[in-house]
């Protein structure tokens, strides 16, 4: 049996909010296989953004154990966790966060010069761009896309890098029904087509329902559905 | 700015040089105590023109009234006759010279800027005058008098502001010069190169300081506006910076792009204050050409270039730094 691409054992984060410390996970424990396509359900403050955060490298843990690809977030500096961001995780964000003044492709090639690549996009990225249906849309600006184009950018985004894991967190919260639908089964064919790990955080359950295995979580701690 | 305020004083004194070699001396007896350059008071003796007119491979002396209208405006007395057989002639535009004793020569600088003409009257110490001619600009000064009537007016009868002689072969200056010391000992005595290679900003302290005083605003300004401008730029981006940062820029990336940004603006301020030179040197030359004259200098763009960077990153550094800081979480939840 192959190492989970994610493996977390009892993780904890606590902030400090003011004078009280606010316990967000509460000993989170999580295998996620190479390729699974994964959905976190939960209500709002339920900690599943801390999670998504702390899985990103955004934000560092409390306590516990949380292996990345092979990498423990716990001994991990500032600049280490940058790093992760760069080559091992990619985002997709609820309100997709492109760079406004870049065009399309500038927006995929600034996540290629951090990362440090040089040289033409890859065949398979190509092929990529054609079935999220961007590749005629490069050098326009990302206030000229509606919103699924705009998300289905940060998508390409995402994944320009090869990362180990794709993270989205409320990638359809800001779209309408037949938008959503196109983005998730995006989603589900990138995960099919490239064996693309995929880590989604949704308070829908519609949504959820497109990926391979859902866990629900509630008070800071994970339940299998 | 500071390209324009160089400019003026550069063209200011080379405006002076090229004047003063217009007159076709080869050397300049100035009175005792005053500077090398600088408004000459009339305090020699008229007589010294005749004795210096009789020294050794001279071959003409003439003695010139100079007076000042406040501010930088002089006007000059001079003998017309003398001063055209020294320096080759004048060259009217229209008109002619000096008739009487109501009348003034004009240069054509001070022609366009003040609006006048042949028959035009203009008011100098307390008294009205009649152009009778507008003379091609390059020669002594703007404005002059007949050098007697000037004395009169002035109450410096028999008395000149400098004396400019002309040798019959220029290689004796500096024998004459000597010669020349030897009797007037206390007076400066220079040969026009001497005198043309002291029109510099090096040899004006005052220009020096002045310039010094431009450069440093200069500094301070660029640091200022690039300070605020980055500083409200990077408070405006700073969700893009955490896009920039969830994506796995390092400190060093954000850094770099500032820094970029920064360079660029710099140049495209140092071009753009290239080309605004160039402006203001029209402007001078189409609505003040008699007061003021600007020179393009070279040798200042990569000066004021260096200057104009230097303040930019001076004033990027902490907005940089912090930018480059920014948490990336807090940045993405910024609105």
């Amino acid at each position: 049996m192959t190492e989970p691409i994610i493996g977390i054992r009892d993780l904890r984060k606590t902030f400090r909010s003011g004078e009280v410390d606010v316990h967000a996970l509460r000993g989170v424990d999580l295998a996620v296989e190479r390729g699974e396509f994964l959905a976190v359900v939960g209500p709002s403050g339920s900690g599943k953004s801390t999670l998504f955060h702390i899985l990103g490298g955004l934000t560092p843990p409390t306590s516990g154990t949380v292996l990345i690809d092979g990498q423990d977030l716990m001994k991990m500096s500032d600049g280490d966790r940058t790093k992760l961001r760069m080559k091992s995780v990619g985002f997709v964000f609820q309100k997709y966060n492109l760079l406004p003044t870049l065009t399309v492709g500038d927006n995929i090639e600034i996540a290629r010069d951090i990362a440090g690549v040089k040289g033409p996009l890859n065949k398979q990225f190509v092929e990529v761009l054609e079935v999220l249906g961007i590749s005629d849309k490069m050098a326009r600006k990302p206030r000229q896309l509606s919103g699924g184009e705009q998300q289905r950018v940060a998508i390409a985004r995402s994944i320009v890098n090869g990362p180990a894991i794709l993270m989205a967190d409320e990638p359809t919260g800001n779209l309408d029904t037949e938008n959503s639908t196109a983005v998730l089964n995006l989603l589900r064919d990138l995960n099919k087509r490239l064996g693309q790990t995929i880590l989604m955080i949704t308070h829908n359950p519609e949504a959820a329902a497109f990926a391979d295995r859902i866990v629900h979580m509630r008070d800071g701690q994970l339940h299998a559905a | 700015m500071m390209l324009t305020l160089v400019g003026v004083s550069e063209g200011m004194l080379r405006d002076q040089e090229s004047r003063t070699r217009g007159v076709g001396a080869d050397i300049i007896i100035r009175p005792s105590g005053s500077s090398v350059i600088g408004i000459a008071p009339p305090n020699i003796r008229e007589k010294l023109v005749a004795w210096a007119a009789e020294q050794p491979h001279v071959v003409q002396a003439t003695g010139v009234v100079i007076y000042p209208l406040g501010g930088i405006s002089t006007v000059h007395g001079v003998d017309f006759d003398e001063l055209t057989k020294m320096g080759g002639g004048f060259t009217f535009l229209s008109g002619r010279s000096f008739q009487s004793g109501q009348e003034a020569i004009i240069d054509e600088y001070f022609a366009r800027e003040k609006k006048l003409k042949v028959g035009s009257t203009i008011n100098l110490l307390n008294r009205d005058w009649i152009v009778s001619g507008v003379f091609r600009g390059g020669k002594l000064t703007r404005m002059m008098l007949p050098r007697k009537v000037l004395q009169d007016v002035t109450a410096t009868t028999d008395k000149v502001s400098v004396i400019y002689v002309k040798l019959d072969d220029p290689s004796y200056t500096s024998e004459v010069i000597a010669h020349l010391k030897m009797t007037l000992t206390d007076y400066p005595i220079y040969s026009m190169d001497e005198l043309a290679s002291q029109f510099s900003v090096n040899s004006v302290p005052e220009l020096k300081t002045f310039i010094g005083v431009v450069v440093t605003l200069s500094v301070l300004f660029g640091f200022l506006v690039v300070f605020l401008a980055m500083y409200t730029a990077i408070l405006e981006r700073t969700r893009e910076i955490g896009i920039l940062k969830a994506l796995g820029a390092g400190q060093g990336y954000v850094l770099g792009i500032l820094l970029r940004e920064t360079i660029l603006l710099a140049v495209i301020g140092s071009a753009t204050g290239i080309g605004m030179s160039y402006v203001t040197k029209w402007m001078i030359a189409t609505f003040i050409p008699a007061t003021m004259t600007q020179a393009i200098v070279y040798h200042w763009w990569p000066i004021s270039s260096a200057i104009t960077l230097a303040g930019a990153l001076l004033g990027v550094f902490y907005p940089a730094i912090k930018a480059a800081r920014q948490d990336a979480l807090e940045s993405l939840s910024y609105d």
